[in-house]
């Protein structure tokens, strides 16, 4: 990839990872933490020694709630908080499993869902059969 | 060091206004009410304040809106938007001008009318890339989360959670200003149309008109003005994030900073205080903050409140007015925890009265559990 064509901010670059189907996240070179949202300071340190990395894309279902919707609009949905292995927290959902069967505590996996209002984070159960 | 500002404002009039319905008044009309009855009670006039505090949902520039409007040119203005916290915490700012010598009349003030204007809570839009994609309904989903990771990690329950409803709502009974004065059974809120797992409609506070003010002055002004002073003992403020994605522990508010900071410089703890007046934005906010604000351990909030010690008649009352839940919730709530506080330690509560209250805490909420804002009220300097 052309290292000229990379957007300058945090926050596009992490679009522009996503876009190319890569979840990435920042960890800092001077504390050894990850953090999400991305930054331009490390929110643990201070520090602007902020690189990408590819995470496992493990994780597990810290919280959850299911949003209740009209059939007709589309149903119920999973309103999820996920915390990654590297301990950074991402709001997102879960497919391929109902949402009142998401319990919180399940170990999840992350893979990039990409849809007519652009890709997105997601993730499925982990464990037993894939 | 804090201990400095301990006692160096009084309150010398609260007034309320619209609380409820106030079809065809705009939000700084129903504000601009309830400052006229404020300064009406503490002897004082628009003329007199110096000091401006304020914020709302619907101006940009709150505080220059409202100095507009009531036709000041204050030497003093804070108009932080931390939430419906804002106006706890403007009693930190306040009585710093005040201690300064910045401004002599402090006036705090809100308004909204959102029911009649719209029948939603008014909140700000603005992009959220890392939630938006995901269908939030703002700020349920996020309380939400917060309420079903307290039950996964301390066992609470929708019952407990039903309590602290029924329990505003007992307060609300002896209250005719409240909106909601109906009984309330614990089956009714488990039983209501649920939004976002586990929080139902009845788990959720109001949405009505309404407008407070407060009139804080030195103490030794106060004490030549009409009304019995109400002490500004401490107060604390604090935030940890503003996304429910970035708060460091779902179980653990900013309440616990705010409060110890609150109770530091006023010199007490939590078996001091007589009533607790707090921001009820949903039924996990009063057992997260009667936790983090030190009355009862971690994870026995819903507990406190099932065994009823907050109810009429119980060791400890909260919300003596019917909170957000039950009285009022015109999208801010902050500024009516120190309004009730003030009318409880004056002994003006009349059916809902508590006896010997001498000492109050309120405590503010902002955002999603984001901003919290404590103080410490009393009759006694």
């Amino acid at each position: 990839m052309n290292e000229k064509s990379l957007p300058n901010g945090p926050d596009a670059l992490y679009q522009h990872y996503l876009s190319e189907g890569r979840l990435m996240i920042q960890k800092c070179d001077a504390c050894g933490r990850h953090g999400f949202a991305p930054r331009v300071l490390c929110k643990y340190c201070g520090s602007g020694r902020l690189n990408w990395v590819a995470p496992s894309g493990r994780g597990h279902i810290y919280s959850a709630t299911v949003m209740r919707r009209k059939p007709e609009a589309g149903g119920d949905y999973l309103y999820a908080l996920v915390e990654l292995e590297e301990g950074v927290r991402l709001i997102s959902t879960v497919v391929g499993t109902a949402p009142h069967e998401v319990a919180i505590g399940s170990p999840v996996i992350s893979q990039i869902e990409r849809s007519d209002n652009g890709p997105r984070i997601v993730f499925k159960m982990a464990g037993g059969a894939q | 060091m804090s201990a400095d500002l301990r006692s160096k404002a009084a309150i010398a009039g609260v007034g309320l206004y619209g609380l409820g319905e106030a079809p065809g008044e705009t939000h700084l009309e129903i504000m601009a009410r309830a400052v006229n009855s404020a300064l009406d009670e503490a002897g004082l006039s628009l003329r007199d304040v110096d000091g401006l505090f304020t914020s709302n949902m619907n101006n940009l520039l709150a505080g220059v809106s409202v100095a507009e409007y009531l036709g000041i040119v204050p030497k003093f203005t804070d108009a932080t938007n931390f939430g419906g916290s804002a106006f706890v915490a403007f009693l930190q700012s306040a009585t710093m001008a005040i201690a300064s010598g910045m401004c002599d009349v402090a006036l705090i003030c809100y308004g909204s009318n959102q029911r009649t204007a719209s029948g939603k809570l008014v909140s700000p839009v603005e992009p959220q890339p890392y939630e938006a994609p995901y269908g939030p309904r703002n700020p349920i989903s996020a309380y939400a989360l917060a309420t079903a990771r307290h039950m996964y990690q301390y066992g609470t329950t929708r019952e407990q959670l039903a309590e602290v409803a029924v329990s505003m709502r007992e307060w609300a009974k002896l209250n005719p200003d409240a909106f909601k004065r109906d009984p309330l059974s614990v089956e009714e809120v488990l039983n209501a149309r649920m939004i976002a797992d586990p929080l139902s409609v009845l788990d959720c506070c109001l949405v009505t008109d309404g407008g407070g003010a407060v009139v804080l002055v030195s103490p030794e002004r106060a004490k030549s003005l009409p009304k019995t002073p109400v002490y500004m003992r401490g107060v604390g403020v604090a935030h940890t994030h503003k996304s429910i994605m970035e708060m460091p522990d779902l179980t653990v508010s900013p309440a616990a900073i705010s409060g110890p900071r609150a109770f530091a410089m006023a010199g007490v703890g939590p078996q001091d205080i007589d009533i607790v007046e707090l921001y009820d934005a949903f039924t996990i906010n009063p057992i997260l903050f009667m936790e983090d604000l030190g009355f009862c351990e971690k994870g026995k909030g819903g507990t406190f409140f099932s065994e009823g010690h907050s109810r009429p008649g119980g060791r400890l009352p909260v919300n003596t007015n019917g909170g957000g839940l039950s009285c009022a919730h015109p999208g801010m709530y902050g500024i009516f925890t120190i309004i009730e506080a003030v009318q409880q330690l004056r002994g003006e509560a009349g059916a809902r009265q508590v006896r010997d209250c001498g000492i109050a805490l309120v405590h503010g909420n902002g955002g999603t559990l984001a901003s919290q804002a404590t103080a410490i009220l009393a009759l006694e300097r």
